[in-house]
């Protein structure tokens, strides 16, 4: 059925967007996403999608480019990192206030300043409250499989909410590994022929977007995306089901690691779940019960999900790769304990750590359950792993 | 984590460390392994030392740390053998494979960090110069490599060199890049 290809994580978000070949790609470069753009100008170049590419002078106008096209009716992908993402900030809020399915790729990397190119979550976290959907992804193979399954949820009628997929800079989108994709036709077949509900450019049933929407209306809508949201959760497991039966590989809101038994278990986003996980199997091996958990999802929040998932463990750790700057943990130990809160009776600990690319280890892991174990937990505030004092 | 072969690459900038770390995990790949190839970014100029990783496994890899304790370290520039301990975190008995033309026993003398190592040399440098045309020891190496650990077989570099470079070398080259790897397995010593 599938073939196997030798990608990076960039290369993989851009085979993703040949496949489906949408309607308009706005584009600007920033490192690490530059690669995932520049694959697909190649594909453009080439012929091999019909996708109208369109350069613009910044990632504000990649972001607004996108807008005015999604609303006419067309197919919208896009990519950005770190500060494009910043830049395109008041378009982000908007893109997803007007209800257009657009699904952009976001490369995470460090916000600057310092200025800094490698990963961590501060940029796509930083948006966790613009009303998009947030996937994250874990390797490369993930980068491709979500990249395809984000167009079928976001363009869902009863979701139309843009779809951040997100994975590491460098970390996955530098990373050669083996990917196997579908066939062309197949993804084609999958995502379908993309036909707005409400294009701008039919004149035969005007619509208006953007529009003034004071003490009128403005809470309405508001109500109605965060409506949109909760249905999101459903479309994405039903997505993800019919993913797994086309390629044999299903997806959740998070994935459940050898937590069944586990007395322990962290939870973390991305690559670090991997990593996790290469612990998991060697303190396993050493008879110890401790699991991971995945979240591929972070909005919409699985919280009774998660709370489920957590019911039998003895403590949990929390692993954060953006500061948030509260005092208390980072935002995904600050969804968790809420999540929690008057639900189960467990410590939650939050570590805060990788920030601008610092590495995380499996040696860092085990550290982690160690912490668990022995009851150092960190619940008033985030303990900064990895950092030199 | 035992069942992962893990490989660090030494070079500078402009050696082609990248290329050729990205390259083998594709060697591996077609092998029907899993792999992972990926570089350390930093700063990029030209002559700056950089590393590459290699992971090889029969089954998918989790891990997405870089490489500590590798099996196997190559390295594209002896110059570096002053500056950096390429053994560093290498496994007891590790390879280490390096493109110089200085005798084995002179180097362990000279580099303690090697002793206990199993230490193999070649001239990459004249092999590349001699074949390609242009001293970027890094295809030369890789040849060294399947010989001192078999991770992957030669005739699947070859295949590979092919697939992966008909488009982007003309055919003089092509053919320089598979003669300099049988060569560089030929003459790669140690052990």
């Amino acid at each position: 059925m599938s073939k196997m290809h030798a990608l990076t994580g960039n290369e993989a978000a851009a085979y993703a967007m040949k496949q489906i070949d949408p309607d308009v790609v706005p584009a600007y470069p920033i490192t690490p996403q530059t690669e995932l753009m520049q694959t697909f100008a190649q594909y453009v170049a080439d012929g091999a999608v019909q996708t109208e590419m369109i350069l613009v002078e910044s990632e504000h106008s990649a972001m607004s480019a996108g807008v005015g096209a999604s609303a006419a009716g067309a197919r919208v992908m896009i990519a950005t990192s770190a500060n494009g993402l910043a830049l395109m900030w008041e378009i982000v809020y908007i893109t997803a206030s007007s209800r257009l399915p657009i699904v952009m790729a976001v490369v995470n990397r460090a916000l600057s300043g310092p200025i800094n190119i490698h990963c961590d979550h501060s940029d796509s976290m930083g948006c966790r409250d613009a009303g998009w959907i947030q996937i994250y992804s874990e390797n490369c193979q993930e980068v491709y499989d979500n990249m395809v399954q984000a167009l079928r949820i976001s363009e869902h009628k009863d979701v139309l909410l843009p779809v951040m997929s997100t994975h590491d800079g460098f970390i996955i989108s530098h990373t050669v590994e083996r990917v196997d994709a579908l066939k062309d036709e197949e993804v084609k077949k999958f995502v379908g022929e993309y036909k707005s509900l409400y294009p701008l450019l039919d004149v035969s049933k005007p619509v208006t977007y953007g529009p003034l929407d004071l003490q009128d209306y403005y809470f309405e809508h508001k109500k109605q995306q965060a409506e949109a949201m909760k249905i999101a959760k459903r479309v994405i497991l039903e997505v993800g089901e019919e993913y797994g039966k086309l390629s044999g590989r299903s997806y959740g809101l998070f994935d459940e690691y050898q937590t069944e038994d586990a007395e322990y278990i962290i939870i973390a986003l991305g690559s670090t779940a991997g990593t996790a996980k290469a612990a998991v199997d060697d303190m396993r091996a050493m008879g110890k019960k401790v699991g991971v958990i995945k979240l591929r999802v972070f909005r919409p929040f699985p919280a009774p999900e998660l709370v489920q998932a957590l019911s039998n463990a003895k403590a949990v750790a929390v692993l954060d790769r953006s500061e948030g700057f509260s005092g208390i943990g980072g935002p995904l130990f600050q969804e968790v304990r809420s999540a929690l809160y008057r639900k189960a009776d467990m410590p939650v600990s939050g570590y805060v750590y990788g920030l601008g690319g610092r590495d995380i280890t499996p040696e860092m892991i085990a550290g982690v359950f160690g912490d668990l174990k022995e009851g150092r937990i960190h619940e008033d505030e985030a303990f900064h792993l990895g950092v030199r004092e | 984590m035992s069942n992962i072969i893990e490989i660090r690459w030494h070079g500078r900038g402009g050696q082609g460390a990248k290329t050729v770390a990205e390259f083998l995990a594709l060697v591996a790949l077609n092998e029907g392994k899993y792999s992972q190839g990926f570089p350390e970014y930093g700063p990029e100029r030209s002559g700056a030392p950089i590393k590459g990783y290699t992971r090889i496994s029969e089954g998918r890899i989790k891990m997405h740390s870089a490489i500590y304790h590798p099996d196997i370290v190559l390295v594209l520039d002896s110059s570096l053998l002053d500056s950096v301990n390429v053994c560093d975190g290498l496994k007891e008995g590790g390879i280490v494979i390096i493109n110089t033309t200085i005798p084995i026993p002179e180097l362990v003398k000279k580099y303690a960090f090697l002793n206990g190592k199993k230490v193999w040399t070649l001239d990459a440098n004249q092999i590349a110069k001699d074949e390609i045309g242009k001293a970027i020891p890094n295809m030369p190496i890789l040849g060294a490599l399947v010989k001192a650990s078999e991770v992957v077989k030669m005739d699947s570099v070859i295949n590979d060199i092919r697939e992966e470079f008909t488009k982007k070398f003309p055919p003089k080259i092509l053919e320089g890049n598979i003669k300099a790897v049988k060569r560089a397995y030929e003459e790669v010593s140690g052990g």
